[in-house]
């Protein structure tokens, strides 16, 4: 009796519609993931020889460094991604301290299962961000969780720079008589990322204003003396505003009609009851500035795309140190005060 | 207890046996249920609640508001003339 | 946005703060009744627009700060239970129960979620048919057409996995709470315009001269306010008790009848405790014996919860304008916002957390109260 039979070695899948945990153990599914997907998109020398580290020239002088994570839900909304995001929000990061924005590393935490057409698409945008904002991004890493232990993707990111010689940009710098200037409008982001939330369901030109401005904060400081700058993210520009308070010991005197909030942002805020002042934004910052130097910082501001709406909201005054006190739109007075979590949709 | 905020009804749809409607509160829209208003139509302004239009904004009464309170404004004006008489146009 | 915008204008405010400046020749304490009024009065700094004879005071019109502990408990221990989604409106997820609020109960595995609408509860008991889901029913009259008509048509739709957690609280029995006390200071209300929009004001009409006590029915922008106050003085002043509307363009005599009908289709006036203050009687609505088996209360059996307030916290005198916020020997020590032992403190449209900040603007700049 002669059996006849097909030989079939089971061979591995190396054809992957989804991440599954071997693209994060560190073999050849990783290699894989790292050669045909984050190298040809992220391209750069450093990167290409693929080492544990990368060795970068630095010009001599003050370097500046931050660290981020991007754990957004969704991944994609109106006006951008988490890839954008976490690009954009390191180099603001650099740029706030007047640094140049020079090197960027991704480190992505996986969930097991998230489409790898998703995974594709967050790093072809991370790639287009960095092109545009001239950053490279030169090492990063790879981790895969079980399903459920991490919400479809988180990156981490840090960011180097330099800060030209001269430049010294810090929230403690506020100075009595300083000009508060805001970019653009307010609220934009996190208007945007509430809405997308099921059974909220907005329609209308909601969009996150996701941007790097380091372009922008460089054409500010040439133009004057620019003492503080912030990119009011989580906490909004409200936040920013008291903690910069804070940190200069200085009184912050805000107009509340001067504030810039689009119709669409400032429609949203009124149906859910938040107030624009504490909702995110990732493509805006707040400058304090010396008085003489204000209006030339402004028609500077004017000058860049980004900063095409830049006004002045108010001042900085040596009462009510650490308090930002509040002009209304009707002419009363409010101290801000900021909120003890993050702001909550309400209907009381 | 109440956070109710005007918008304009832009269009009429009924889901499962409710009246609802899309309203527009000036650049954004979202859907609301019409169904305690009775006999809704596309250009009414409501105030909505929790997602439920409560009641019609009556623009009479709304004018008639304003307009009291722009003429207590011009009365003022009046009263106590910034310019003195020589010297207007 | 229109009939929005109008009534934020600041000339017309300063018009009408002028007028009641020269209106007012005596003292008067006018109650807001309205949380979204306090929340008002503290965005736009109304107060500081108001001459010294005129205070305004904030009243217990905030669900947050008059639901009581143990229904808080209750909530809590229902959303703990497992296969159950609860779901609230934001207002109700930091305030603290007898030992966490609902974040708390979040971290620690419960599935709670915030919806914008009644109906979005519907939704997700129709997406999740195997899991139990709860609505905190919460609020005045103003929401009660909404709430009521989720419980409608769950029935409607033969939705079995959904019930309400109710605690809702009517305003008129808690104005003549506030008059029947021998303690009262309250001399005027401005009232409550969007449980006017649903209600109507005829409920009103015989309160006001029965206590002496002008009612004029308010809005919610600053104009609204300021004009609403306005009014309350000019009677005051006059010796008049009226009902008057300021809010005609939202609220008129009869209300909404269509809403009113249907939550008398669902619900039933019943006694209800109020955070601070105690059992008012006939003063919130329940599930009637049609709906009760949507009443959460039945669907979990939960027994008794006893859950005695702080004793230092003083909030139901505060709740009822017979004591100031900083008559209470915690306030500002240790009851702060930051770390809030009563009800009035944990909302921003508590009076107790608007006298916060109003304190600590008096302490940061006395000449910028603005009282001209």
């Amino acid at each position: 009796m002669s059996l006849s039979f097909t030989l079939s070695c089971p061979v591995p899948v190396t054809q992957h519609k989804a991440i599954v945990l071997g693209h994060g153990s560190g073999g050849r599914l990783t290699s894989q993931l790292v050669r045909e997907l984050f190298l040809p998109a992220f391209d750069n020398p450093a990167l290409r020889k693929l080492d544990d580290q990368a060795v970068l020239d630095v010009a001599p002088g003050r370097i500046a460094v931050t660290t981020d994570s991007y754990v957004v839900t969704p991944l994609f909304f109106p006006g951008g991604d988490i890839g954008r995001l976490a690009v954009n929000g390191t180099v603001n990061d650099l740029a706030m301290s007047g640094a140049r924005p020079l090197y960027l590393t991704a480190a992505f935490i996986i969930e097991e299962g998230l489409p790898l057409e998703d995974l594709e698409r967050v790093v072809h945008s991370m790639a287009q961000a960095a092109a545009d904002a001239g950053v490279a991004i030169v090492t990063g890493d790879t981790k895969v969780v079980n399903r459920g232990c991490a919400d479809k993707l988180f990156i981490t990111t840090a960011g180097v720079g330099l800060v030209p010689a001269g430049v010294s940009i810090s929230a403690s710098n506020a100075m009595s008589g300083d000009v508060v200037i805001v970019s653009g409008p307010i609220g934009d982001h996190g208007i945007t990322i509430w809405s997308t939330r099921e059974n909220i369901d907005f329609t209308g030109s909601l969009q996150s204003d996701t941007a790097p401005l380091h372009a922008l904060v460089e054409a500010m400081i040439a133009a004057g003396d620019v003492h503080v700058l912030r990119d009011p993210t989580r906490g909004g520009l409200g936040t920013s505003l008291c903690e910069i308070a804070g940190s200069s010991s200085v009184g912050v005197e805000l107009e509340a009609y001067a504030v810039p909030v689009r119709e669409e942002v400032k429609a949203a805020c009124e149906i859910l009851g938040m107030d624009p002042l504490f909702v995110a934004n990732e493509g805006r910052l707040v400058a304090m500035v010396a008085e003489s130097s204000a209006e030339k910082v402004l028609q500077a501001m004017r000058a860049v795309p980004l900063g095409q709406d830049a006004c002045r909201i108010g001042r900085v005054v040596p009462e009510h140190a650490g308090m930002v006190l509040v002009k209304t739109e009707i002419g009363g007075s409010r101290i801000l005060d900021v909120p003890f979590a993050e702001q909550l949709p309400r209907i009381c | 207890m109440c956070l109710a905020i005007p918008g304009k009804v832009v269009e009429l749809e009924e889901e499962g046996s409710m009246r609802m409607g899309r309203i527009d509160y000036g650049g954004i829209t979202r859907q609301a249920c019409l169904a305690y208003i009775p006999d809704p139509q596309i250009g009414d302004y409501v105030m909505v609640h929790v997602g439920f239009a409560i009641s019609k904004v009556d623009a009479e009464e709304a004018a008639r508001t304003y307009r009291y309170l722009a003429e207590m404004n011009q009365l003022e004006e009046i009263a106590a003339p910034e310019t003195p008489p020589e010297a207007m146009p | 946005m229109k009939y929005v915008d109008e009534y934020r204008d600041q000339k017309l405010a300063e018009k009408l703060a002028a007028e009641i400046r020269r209106a007012a020749t005596k003292p008067w304490a006018i109650m807001e009744v309205c949380g979204g009024q306090t929340h008002s009065i503290v965005k736009y700094g109304i107060d500081y627009l108001l001459p010294h004879e005129v205070e305004l005071v904030h009243g217990p019109g905030c669900p947050v700060c008059v639901t009581p502990l143990e229904m808080i408990d209750r909530a809590h221990a229902i959303a703990r239970q497992p296969g159950v989604i609860f779901c609230s409106f934001g207002d109700m997820l930091r305030v603290p129960g007898s030992h966490a609020d609902l974040f708390q109960v979040k971290a620690a595995g419960a599935d709670v979620r915030i919806v914008y609408s009644p109906l979005d509860c519907l939704r997700i008991a129709a997406a999740n048919p195997t899991r139990k889901v709860v609505f905190f029913a919460i609020g005045f009259e103003t929401t009660a057409p909404a709430n009521a008509m989720a419980v409608w048509h769950a029935r409607r739709q033969g939705i079995r996995n959904f019930s309400v957690l109710v605690s809702h609280v009517l305003v008129p029995p808690a104005m003549t709470g506030i008059l029947e006390s021998p303690d009262n200071r309250v001399q005027a209300f401005l009232g409550p315009g969007h449980v006017c929009a649903v209600m109507g004001f005829r409920e009103y009409e015989p309160i006001a001269p029965r206590y002496g006590t002008p009612i004029v029915i308010t809005g919610f922008e600053p104009l609204d306010l300021l004009e609403g106050t306005l009014m309350a003085v000019r009677q005051l002043e006059q010796g008049r008790a009226e009902v008057e509307n300021q809010y005609a363009r939202a609220a008129d005599a009869d209300g909404n009848t269509d809403a009113q009908k249907m939550i008398h289709r669902v619900f039933e006036v019943c006694d209800r405790a109020w955070r601070g203050i105690g059992i008012i009687p006939r003063s919130g609505y329940c599930l009637n014996d049609e709906f009760r088996d949507y009443d959460a209360e039945q669907v979990f059996e939960l027994g008794p919860i006893h859950a005695p307030e702080p004793a230092i916290c003083i909030s139901g005198q505060v709740l009822t304008g017979l004591k100031k916020p900083h008559d209470c020997p915690a306030f500002g020590k240790e009851c702060t916002p930051q770390n809030p032992l009563g009800a009035t403190m944990v909302s921003a449209e508590g009076a107790c957390a608007a006298y916060y900040n109003y304190g600590r603007h008096l302490v940061a700049l006395p000449s910028a109260m603005g009282k001209v």
